[in-house]
This record gives structure tokens, sequence and C-alpha cells, in this order.
């Protein structure tokens, strides 16, 4: 057994003058070779990669780049050894991460998730950083020293009895972060770390990744949808093709030069000046008139607790899309379900303009589906059937929509969301763009006067959030009211005709 | 308006609080395990009196207790009432009537002593929780009674989750109403409805459990390496000493009931 | 097409019955998740049906959600115990997030995840299917109805005790045992299970 060497670390020139020392130890430098490597799992008829060569020396920075479903978080996973033989229907080739199988010694690895909320296991954010370290036998006298030492390297911005319940997408990936360097891995796997970050958190992760890497020297292999903030990071770019193998690898410049266009087209988000330019944004045809009113909304979660959302006064107007942004816990999710009548207003009211007299929140569901759609964050939140086609069904049928009009409906959508072939799949089992397309056309089913949409961007490649664009610029013109809460500033850009931030429960 | 009640706060300070989790179980458990053994008014009023008299020791306050036990008090009620009405010991003057189920004076007494013993027990076990962080009682099963790591903590992982998952809830009856369904009035509609978010609810903590899983095993979980412990929890003479006076007052409880004649076994 | 190779040849085989990271944390969050339910559960149920059948031989009737959880637990996992650790994990969340009957219902938890792992033992952990969970249902109903005569309805009448243990039973086939086989064969259906046995049954797609 080789002992950890302490090294001092190495620094780079990243711009960041701050200087990590370390209080631990690191696991010696290791190699990964991927041999050959392919995985296809039970229940799938085609391989999530297959004859994958890839050799990382340690210190390299690797950017995986691929299209979405390409097999790229496979990938990561098996490098990591966190896939399980038992969900394999066939597996070839094999991955050595310093000269032995990936997984037998998980000291030297460790990795990042897309999503932080469930990947942190303790209630207290010292205990969840300790955690790890309790798993290594580290001796009880050195793990709350090393804790303390984590989360300051990674910019931690409370005290350890923070609860991880109050913490912000991005404090909570800085904290899984602090929990996985606290082991001292020396190799770093980053799995979209900031997929489902706001533009502050993504900046804040990924300033705190380029210290720790300072600070240990680690390997890095990474996949990230923003890759123009992950390049700085970065100093090689591998090429995963769907179902196969590498097929590029390089400095970024060599790849995104020679596969820029690819890529793009692919739907990956391949940064200027190798990728497409933004697209000219699209502005509605002017507001028509106004259809939905909120006035002196205010809510709260819970009694004496402060209020999400205060005092807020919003019209929406037919044929233009307003944009909704914010940091998280700022109340825009609130506005949301409060103008679409799913949530009850301590004060104020939401009201249709065709009638005014009954707030929403006090409307029957069956007259609220017909009026306004509503897409939420998580896609699965939404699905009531097992079949694609019977979820367009549900809507129209309970808001009283004669059958022939609601299966025409229905078949328009499918065509234009790309889904038809999937008709009978279970909504379950879809991709991710797949989830979030059936997600839209759900809302989409009574052709409502207003739609509301919440972070519908998220996680999206290039392709799908050039589809989503499309698909609500047309509603837009086609005369419905847009409301769209998103981090997204891109989305915002290329379609907004109105932009309001909330801050604290406020709006401006 | 949140599905799950936040867990009531004691103050960590006071001298019932501050002892080990282990301690204060075995403290609640012991009573009940001895209540059991009869159905008479005199243990359980022992108990419960002793119980009530610990309340403020443990750092709870009355108001805190009402808001958490109330429907403890109903259920005690009611449950009174139902033994009073379904027992077979019918004698004494009759208080109502109503086809065959009778009321009397005896199997008001019955029902009586059942709800009591009933209370005796639960309290006990109420303030026991009410003075428990679920980390401590982890660490403390995993130190002291060498419960396997990776049950107790895979445990309290999932436990984290327990406010993520009452918000989906939320959000899968809100998904809903937006889609035209809510159960209103027909109790047939509201089942499904209810069936269907169950599953929709399970659906997505099996996709928590599984990235939960895979980041556990990221950071060493069950690596089959000796596991240390970052918070020492402790087994010591005020706890025992806990533990002991609990069994003193379940033998006074005991011995008044026998002495008195008020014992009548269970089954007999 | 070749054989399939271990991804970790190094590592000496599992034996099939030890519980694997994801077995104990999905065990974990399933039961939480059916803690939640039962919060759920009490909010709707309690005002509109159980109230006028609460106390009465007819209770366990409506009882049978708190015995899905044994039921579902052990037909996903598959594994020695999970019908018992489930079913605790389900009791310790309601213990802790607002039951106000503290450590009781955590015993009651212990006592019918028992009478449901009892029965999956009995099988020698070999059967997980409809006859299976129906069985370890009414196993789970006689374990809830036993303890609920002793502790909550002791002055009960026999033939009133042996019609709550009867309803009991009844409510544990119908409800935990038939109710939670079709939940596990649904959720198989959206490719969850994809990490255990029990979601094999899917076609591939």
């Amino acid at each position: 057994m080789v002992e950890p060497e302490v090294r001092t670390p190495r620094v780079r020139p990243t711009g960041h003058e701050r200087r990590a020392r370390l209080a631990w130890p690191v696991a010696p430098r290791a190699p990964i070779e991927v041999r050959g490597w392919g995985w296809r799992y039970a229940g799938r008829r085609a391989w999530a990669c297959r004859g994958v060569d890839l050799r990382i020396e340690p210190g390299e920075r690797v950017l995986l780049v691929g299209p979405s479903g390409g097999g790229k978080s496979t990938l990561l996973h098996g490098i990591a050894g966190l896939l399980d033989p038992e969900a394999a229907a066939e597996v070839e080739g094999e991955i050595l991460v310093g000269g032995r199988p990936a997984g037998t010694d998980r000291s030297l690895v460790g990795m990042l998730f897309q999503d932080p909320e469930s990947a942190l296991m303790m209630a207290r954010a010292g205990d969840d950083v300790a955690f790890g370290l309790e798993n290594a036998g580290v001796p009880t006298a050195e793990i709350w020293p090393r804790v303390d030492a984590a989360l300051d390297l990674v910019g931690f911005p409370y005290s350890g009895d923070r609860s991880t319940a109050a913490l912000s997408g991005g404090e909570q990936q800085r904290l899984a972060l602090a929990g996985t360097v606290v082991r001292g891995p020396s190799l770093l796997i980053l799995d979209e770390p900031t997929a489902n970050l706001d533009p502050l958190g993504t900046t804040t992760v990924l300033d705190a990744v380029d210290r720790v890497l300072a600070g240990t020297g680690s390997t890095l292999l990474m996949v990230e949808h923003h890759v123009q903030a992950a390049l700085p990071l970065v100093d090689r770019v591998a090429v995963l093709e769907p179902g196969g193998g590498i097929i590029d690898d390089g400095s970024p410049d060599a790849v995104f030069g020679r596969r820029g266009a690819d890529l793009a087209k692919a739907g990956v988000w391949v940064p200027a000046p190798w990728g497409p330019s933004p697209p000219t944004p699209r502005r509605g045809p002017g507001p028509g008139p106004a259809v939905l009113d909120g006035r002196g909304l205010s809510a709260r979660y819970a009694a004496g607790a402060a209020p999400a959302l205060e005092d807020a006064d919003i019209t929406l107007h037919r044929g233009e899309a307003v944009a909704v942004t914010g940091p998280n816990g700022s109340g825009k999710s609130t506005l949301a379900l409060l103008l679409a009548g799913l949530l009850t207003p301590s004060s104020g009211a939401a009201t249709l303009r065709a009638d005014p007299s009954r707030p929403l929140h006090r409307w029957r569901a069956r007259d609220l589906c017909r009026r306004i759609g509503v897409v939420f964050q998580d896609p699965e939140h939404q699905f009531l059937t097992s079949r694609v086609d019977a979820e367009l069904m549900i809507a129209p049928r309970q808001a009283g929509v004669p059958a022939e009009t609601s299966e025409r409906r229905r078949d328009e959508l499918l065509q234009r969301l790309g889904l038809d072939r999937l008709s009978a799949a279970n909504p379950f089992t879809l991709s991710g763009g797949e989830k979030r397309r059936l997600s839209v056309a759900t809302a989409l089913t009574t052709t409502p006067d207003v739609v509301v949409l919440d972070e519908p961007t998220f996680g999206q490649d290039a392709r799908t959030w050039a589809e989503l664009v499309e698909l609500c610029a047309d509603l837009r013109d086609g005369g419905s009211a847009l409301l769209v809460v998103t981090h997204d500033e891109q989305f915002v850009d290329a379609l907004a005709d109105r932009h309001v931030t909330a801050d604290e429960g406020r709006l401006s | 308006m949140s599905v799950l009640a936040v867990p009531a706060v004691s103050d960590a300070g006071a001298p019932i609080a501050r002892r080990s989790p282990l301690a204060k179980i075995a403290a609640a458990l012991l009573p009940g395990l001895a209540l059991l053994a009869s159905i008479d008014p005199v243990a359980p009023a022992v108990v419960l009196a002793s119980t009530l008299f610990c309340v403020p020791l443990c750092g709870v306050t009355w108001r805190a207790l009402a808001r958490r036990a109330w429907p403890l008090a109903l259920a005690v009620v009611t449950l009174s009432l139902g033994n009073a009405v379904f027992t077979g010991r019918k004698g004494g003057a009759t208080l109502f009537e109503l086809g065959p189920l009778v009321l009397t004076t005896e199997s008001l007494g019955a029902g009586g002593a059942a709800g009591l013993r009933v209370a005796a027990i639960a309290l006990p076990g109420v303030l026991a929780i009410l003075t428990i962080d679920p980390v401590d009682l982890a660490d403390a099963l995993v130190q002291r009674l060498r419960v396997p790591a990776r049950f107790a903590y895979g445990a309290l992982a999932g436990l984290r989750l327990a406010p993520l998952l009452a918000a989906d809830w939320q959000t899968l009856g809100r998904a809903r109403r937006a889609r035209g369904l809510a159960a209103g009035a027909n109790p047939v509609r509201g089942v499904r409805l209810f069936a269907g978010k169950v599953f929709a609810l399970l659906v997505g903590a099996m996709r928590r459990a599984t990235r939960l899983a895979a980041a556990m095993e990221a950071r060493g979980f069950d690596s089959g390496q000796a596991r240390t412990a970052a918070r020492e929890q402790r087994f010591d003479g005020g706890d025992a000493a806990l533990v002991a006076a609990s069994a003193v007052v379940t033998v006074a409880a005991v011995g008044l009931s026998i002495v008195t004649g008020a014992w009548n076994p269970l089954l007999s | 097409m070749s054989n399939p190779t271990n991804v970790d040849s190094t590592r000496p085989a599992r034996p099939p019955r030890r519980w694997r990271t994801v077995d104990i944390v999905v065990a974990s969050v399933l039961g939480v998740a059916f803690g939640v339910l039962f919060a759920a559960w009490n909010n709707f149920v309690w005002p509109t049906i159980s109230a006028p059948l609460s106390a009465t031989p007819a209770t366990p009737l409506l009882a049978g959600v708190w015995l899905l959880p044994a039921v579902v637990g052990a037909l996903v996992v598959r594994k020695p115990g999970a019908a018992f650790y489930t079913e605790l994990l389900a009791a310790t969340v309601s213990m802790f997030f607002g039951s106000a009957w503290g450590l009781s219902v955590f015993m009651s938890g212990v006592w019918q995840g028992l009478g449901a792992e009892l029965v999956f033992a009995a099988l020698a952990y070999r059967r997980w299917g409809l006859g299976a969970a129906v069985l370890a249902g009414g196993g789970a109903g006689v374990a809830m109805g036993v303890y609920e005569t002793i502790v909550y309805y002791p002055a009960f009448d026999i033939p009133w005790k042996a019609t709550y243990i009867g309803s009991a039973i009844a409510t544990g086939i119908v409800v935990a045992g038939g109710l939670g086989w079709l939940l596990v064969r649904s959720l198989a259906g959206t490719g969850v299970l994809a990490s255990f046995a029990s979601g094999r049954t899917q076609a591939e797609i």
C-alpha cells in the first residue's frame, strides 16, 4: 500500500491570487486508462458507449463533450467506479485507475453530481463534510480541523452548523465539493455540476473548483453544459460519440476548431468563436389586450416565516412574453404559482380579465386548465399516465373539449414536438429533452390564453433549447400571454418582451 | 400548510434533554412495557403523574406539548369510548343503549382505564422524541449498541430527504390541479388522485434514492473500511441514573397497583 | 457480443444476500416517502372517514396504508430484512415529523414490519410475487391486529377482538399485499427499478 504523500500545492496561473495550503494529504497521482470500454444498460437495446479508448495523465484537466444522452455520464460513473455490474446487460473492455480496476480504491476518486440536493447526506453542513472522513477512517481528532479547512477552501459562506436544507443550489454544490475534496482524492470528476444552478451559483462553484485544483493539483475530468464557463479550467477536450467512443481529443482550440460546427448541430453548447452566435431575439407583435392581473399578491409558506412574496403587482398581456428573474428564494416561483391559481395568496388576488369576480385560486380545476397552462420545473411531476398520448388527453377531457378536437390537437402537438414515434412509450422512460418537450405539450393541449413556465431550459442541450425558444415565440405570436420564470439569461434575451426582476419577495 | 409538522424544539440544556438518546428511549419504554401487563387505573396514573412532572425537566413548554400532543389526547378519549362500548364487562347501571351497543358504569370504568393506560404508555415516548435529535440517535445506536453504521447512516440520509419529498407531494397536487384534476367533493375521484400522487411520489423517491446512493458511495460509504465517528456519544452516570429512575417509577406504579388491589392482568 | 466482464474483478464476489449501498438507500428513501404519505393520509382521511370509524372493530379497514411500506420495500429490494427496515423508516418519519404518538408509532412499525418479514423469511426469501405479497400483507395485518388489541383495545370483548384482527388481516391482504404488488409492478414499468431484480421484468426499450 503506497503511503499518501503530502504535497505542496502547485500554483497554476489561473488569475486567482488566493493560494491554498492543504491541511490534509492527497492520494497518490493515478492515471486513468480506459481500454475499449463499452456499457449497455439492462433494459436498453442501444449501448450507452462502446469502444471507448481514453488515457488521462495525472494533473490533466479534461472536458468531455458530446450530444445529450451520449453516454458521457455513464463513462464518468464508470471511471468513478460507481456503475453497478448488476445494472448492465453487457460490459466490454476495462477501466483502470492507478493501474487497478475502477472502484477498488475509493480514496483516489471524488465525484460531484448534477443534483446537489440529492447528494447531501446529513442535516448539518459540517456533519456532511465529516461524513466522507468518517468513512475513510480518519481519527476523530483530525476530522473537524479538516472540515473547517475544506469549508474555507471552497468559500462556503456559513458555519458548519448551517442546516443543509437552508442552502441555495450553489452553496449546496460547494458543500458537496468540500465533502469530496476533504478526502484528498487525486482525481476529481464533475458530472454537470452547474446544470441546475443560477449564474451566481455557476460562477461560485467553478471558482471553488479552480481553487481546489490549485490547492491539490488533482486531475480533473468534467462534463459541463456551460462550456464557456468551464473552458478556463481545462486544457484538453475529448468528444464522446453517442453509443460509441472518443472520436476527437486535443486542446480546446484544436477540437472545437475541427468539430465546432458539427457539435453545435448535435446540440452541444459550443462557445464562441467556434459555435454559432447567439440567436437574434424574437420580439413579439407588441402587447395585446391585458388578460391576467395580479394585485397586491403576497404569500408566505409558514405562519410567522418571512413572506415569500410581498405586495406584487403585475399584468400579463396577450402576445407578450414576460420573463421573471432573480436569485434563489426571491419569490419568482411563488409568483408563477399564484398567477396560475395554484397557490392561495395570504393577501391580494390574481384574476383573469375575462372573469374578474373570482380570484384564480378559487377557480375549479376544470375551469382553470382551460385558460392557463403550466409547465413545472421537474417534468416528471406532471406525468399522470403510462402513455405519452394519454398524457395529452387528460386536460382537454377535464375541460370538456370535444373528443375530436382534442385528438386533433394531440396529434398536432406530438408532431410539432417530435414525439410522434414515442406516442406509446411510458413518459418516465423518455430522455431528458423528450420529457421536457412532453411536459410543455401537456400544458398546451387546451390552447390556453396564458402559459406559465418554471425554468423550462434547465439542463437542456442547445437543440432542445432552440426548439423551446421557437415554441414559446410561436405561442406568444399566436396570441397567448407567456410568463417565464428563469435563470437563463440567454433565454431572456432571445424571447422576453418584458423583464421583471424579483428580489427577496419584491418585484421591480 | 406543510404536509410535515416541523419537529418541535426543546431546550437542549434541560436536565433530561441533555441525556443520551438511548437513556431517554429506555426510560420511556420501561414503564410502557410494564403497563401492558394489566388494565387498571392505578399504575398508569402513577406513571402519568411522574411523566407530567418530568415535562419541565425535558425543556419542553406546556404550550409546545399541547400543540404537539392534542391529537393524542383526542385519540385517548375516542379510544376510551370505543373500549367502553365494545367491552364484555357490562355490569352496573346502564347509561346508554343502542341495539347491541350498551354503555354501563362498569364498561365506562373499563374504557377509562384502557384510555388512561394508553396515555401513560404513549406520553413518555412523546417526550423522549421531542428531546431527541435524529443524528444523535444514529450516533448513539452505532457507537453504543453496535448497530451497523451503514444502516443507521443510510436511514439518516433518507430522513434528510423527508422535507424535500413533502415539497414534492405539494407540487404533485398543484400539477394535477393545473391539468384540471381535483378531488372536489367526490371521494372516489379523491382516492384515485391520491393513488396517482402516491405513485408519482414513489417514482421521484426512487430517482432521488439512486442519486443519493451514488453520492454516498462516492464518499466511501460501505467501502469495507473501518468507520470512525465525528461526533461522540457517551453513556454516563447521568444516563444510567435516568434509566434507574424510570425503573423505580415503574416498580412503584406496579407495586401500588398490586397493593391497592387494582392490578388486573391482561390475560385473565 | 462479448461475455459480460466484472468491472471490478479484484473485489471478492458479494454473497447475493448482502445489502448493497443502493439497497440500503432505496429502502430508506422508500420508507421515508411512505412516512410522508402517512402524514398526508392523516390530513386526508381523518376528517372524512377515519373519525366515525375510529376505536371500533372496523378501524383497521382503513389502516392498510400503514402496512404498505413493508410489502413495497421487500418487493423492490428483495433482501432479508427489507420489509422490516422499510417499515421502520416509515415509522421513524412519522415519529419525528409530527405524530402525536412519539415512540408508540415506532413500536407499531416494529411489529408490523416483523409480521411481514416473518412471512418472507418463511418463504426463504425466494418468493416475491403476488402470492408472497398478499401473504406478507396478511402477516403484517395479523401483527397489527394483535398488537393493537393488546395495547389500545384491551377491554374489547373476545369476539370484537377477533373482528378487529380479522379486519386488520383483510386490509393487509388487499391494500398492503395487492395494492403494494401493483405499485411495484407499475414502478418497474417506469424504469426506476433498473438496479434491482424487480425491475428486470420490463421489455427492452
